[in-house]
């Protein structure tokens, strides 16, 4: 253990946002920047300490913005990036999330939403912020987000999130929420050889032969960094392959679709969901983070009262499950959308759906969570 | 017959030509640039050039060298994550007074209070030009611009001193008229440790003189011959830079100070070496999960 000073493999009591810390350690995570946002900052505190134990640089940067930035710059430097914030901090990355996506720049940003608009609730949960992870930067893209239901599962989806980042070279957003952050539970941290870690994808081919945004597998260039000797441009204008800027309808109808696509001809891979009970249902609640959680315990007592209820948890909740939700909604008399925001996910549920079945939404404004009770009324009254 | 320009190793040829207006000092200074590390043989694999958007954010684009062309303001930071991931990398930060100091003025005085070893040549031409000649924070009082139509009412930064106040540990500001005492300073910038800071004042005929009495870039650059004073020693809270009044020049500071990734090295990594050990005996659990 005294060698590398990652995490010890064994049980651990610790909160969510102290898993995601470690988790991105193992991950290979070398580089974080962030400014101090409730509820994420125990992230930023954990790695602020964890880092140099490791040979990694933490540094707190002036604002969100520079932060996202700080990243970029680190992972052209050859390193894996990552930042974590709440709402406010969110909104001020939009820009620079941009332009990993322009320049093809793989991180992690982690999102533990709390409840808005605006200041909103600093410290109380909310789900509020995922239509803003699919569309908050300017432009068309595709981006992959997480969502993670436990302090667990906020450590296996950050190694995740890492692997995804590198696999496709787009920014990965881990969209926790503050209940997941801020809730201690047992995690176990499996030795670091059980874990699969996606090494960035550097590129065999020397200078001169190598060109920076040329498609390689699945249309993902492959990387170099910064001192390599490629001498490199890297631009958030649209490019060409050589990343020279380009301001012509051929050049952005050449470079956009590939980014695109990256996404949505891999979208198979990045199905990501987990069904309970939904063999036999009639109702399949619909959720992801901490509410997908309450959505289990409705299910149970929904199956106690002989109601034929099941549970859909989207894990990778962009890009879109639209399969998986189609399939449900062919067998199934409807859909209850619970989710900690006036309605966001309900919207792709809803499209999904392709009005084979109803599509009920459960919204809650933030501050706390649905009432089981509550849900399984909602339940009793499509049955009726 | 087959020319080549000069400095053909440096720059990206089959980019040229650049995009700037005839007049722009931005050619000068980039190609005072491209003399100080052709001059210093600086092992160009290590050089990293940053630069934001505008006229002097195409600056990076054009150099034969690892470059970055980020977003409005965020030179800066990105070159910050650059630099820490690899100390080893010469990063430069080559952008403009809007792109600096207006938008991204917030990290300009972060990363000198820090004394990131970070180079930054701050092109100062008093407009926003690529966006066609806005007033900026630069832009000096009563000048006329697309944006103040009635004359600047607001004041203009003071760069040298915003950044020496700030606590970057090298000064300077010249004209691009300067052109080798510019070269000299960014060898000076490129061989010292901590956040070093040019201003190099850049005619723009086209947006900013045309409208403000000096018609061409030749109009604009007799304006600096003949108000141009090198004064090394001038205090540099006096030195801002009024409508067609004096502009002073010279290196201003150049002082030693530890940079942020001395002290990450020396605190942050040492006290973690000492501590290391220690602590993991304390934290070694008997049983480990299978």
């Amino acid at each position: 253990m005294k060698n590398n000073h990652l995490p010890l493999s064994q049980s651990h009591f610790i909160n969510g946002n102290e898993a995601c810390a470690e988790a991105a350690l193992l991950a290979g995570c070398r580089f974080f920047a962030g400014y101090p946002i409730t509820p994420s900052t125990e992230i930023a505190e954990h790695l602020a300490e964890r880092l140099p134990e490791v040979g990694g640089i933490f540094i707190q940067m002036e604002d969100e913005i520079a932060s996202m930035n700080a990243v970029l710059g680190a992972v052209w430097g050859g390193l894996k990036g990552m930042s974590a914030t709440s709402g406010p901090g969110f909104s001020l990355m939009m820009e620079n999330i941009g332009l990993a996506v322009m320049t093809e720049t793989p991180c992690v940003v982690v999102d533990v939403q709390r409840g808005g608009p605006s200041t909103g609730l600093a410290t109380l949960v909310g789900q509020g912020d995922m239509m803003q992870a699919r569309w908050g930067s300017h432009g068309s893209y595709e981006i992959i987000a997480l969502c993670p239901s436990s302090p667990q599962e906020f450590f296996y989806q950050t190694i995740q999130a890492f692997n995804l980042s590198e696999k496709f070279r787009v920014p990965v957003l881990l969209m926790a929420d503050e209940m997941v952050g801020h809730m201690s539970e047992k995690v176990v941290i499996p030795p670091i050889e059980k874990l699969e870690i996606y090494p960035r994808r550097y590129t065999l081919k020397p200078p001169g032969e190598y060109k920076v945004y040329q498609r390689a597998e699945n249309g993902v260039p492959e990387m170099v960094k910064a001192g390599d000797g490629y001498r490199i441009h890297v631009t958030g204008t649209t490019h060409d392959e050589r990343g020279y800027p380009f301001m012509n309808e051929e050049t952005q109808k050449e470079l956009i679709p590939r980014l695109v696509d990256k996404i949505r001809k891999n979208h198979k891979e990045l199905i990501d969901t987990k069904e309970f009970f939904t063999e036999d249902a009639e109702v399949v609640l619909v959720g992801y983070g901490i509410t997908a959680r309450t959505l289990r315990w409705v299910a149970h007592l929904a199956r106690e009262k002989n109601l034929k209820v099941g549970v859909l948890k989207l894990n990778i909740v962009w890009p879109f499950p639209d399969e998986v939700v189609l399939n449900l909604a062919k067998k199934v008399k409807a859909l209850v959308v619970c989710e900690i925001n006036m309605g966001q996910m309900v919207r792709e549920v809803e499209r999904a759906a392709k009005g084979f079945c109803e599509v009920k939404f459960m919204g809650h404004p933030g501050g706390g969570m649905h009432s089981p009770t509550d849900i399984l009324e909602a339940v009793q009254q499509v049955k009726a | 017959m087959n020319f080549q320009h000069p400095y053909s190793e440096l720059l990206r040829t089959d980019r040229l030509p650049h995009i700037w207006c005839p007049g722009c000092g931005l050619g000068i200074a980039l190609d005072s640039f491209c003399m100080a590390i052709a001059e210093m043989k600086l092992p160009l694999d290590k050089l990293a050039v940053i630069s934001g958007i505008g006229c002097s954010g195409r600056i990076a684009g054009y150099l034969n060298v690892d470059s970055f062309h980020t977003t409005h303001g965020r030179a800066i930071p990105f070159a910050t994550g650059l630099h820490l991931a690899n100390p080893e990398l010469n990063v430069v930060v080559f952008s403009g007074d809007g792109d600096l100091v207006g938008i991204g003025g917030n990290h300009l005085i972060h990363a000198a209070r820090r004394n990131l070893n970070l180079k930054v040549f701050c092109v100062n031409n008093f407009i926003y030009g690529m966006t066609g000649g806005q007033m900026g924070p630069t832009t000096p009082p009563g000048a006329i611009s697309a944006t103040s139509p009635f004359g600047n009412i607001e004041y203009a930064f003071n760069l040298p001193h915003l950044a020496a106040s700030c606590g970057a540990v090298y000064v300077a500001r010249w004209t691009v008229l300067d052109i080798l005492k510019l070269k000299k300073s960014m060898q000076e910038a490129l061989n010292k440790k901590g956040f070093s800071f040019i201003e190099i004042i850049s005619p723009c005929p086209t947006l900013y003189g045309r409208f403000n009495n000096q018609n061409t870039g030749v109009e604009m650059m007799r304006y600096f011959k003949t108000h141009t004073v090198h004064n090394p020693k001038a205090n540099l809270s006096e030195i801002e830079i009024s409508h067609g009044g004096q502009i002073v020049v010279g290196k201003f500071l150049d002082i030693e100070r530890p940079t942020f990734m001395e002290l990450y090295r020396k605190v942050v990594q040492e006290r973690v070496k000492r501590t290391l050990d220690e602590k993991y005996e304390e934290k070694a659990y008997p049983q480990e999960h299978t």
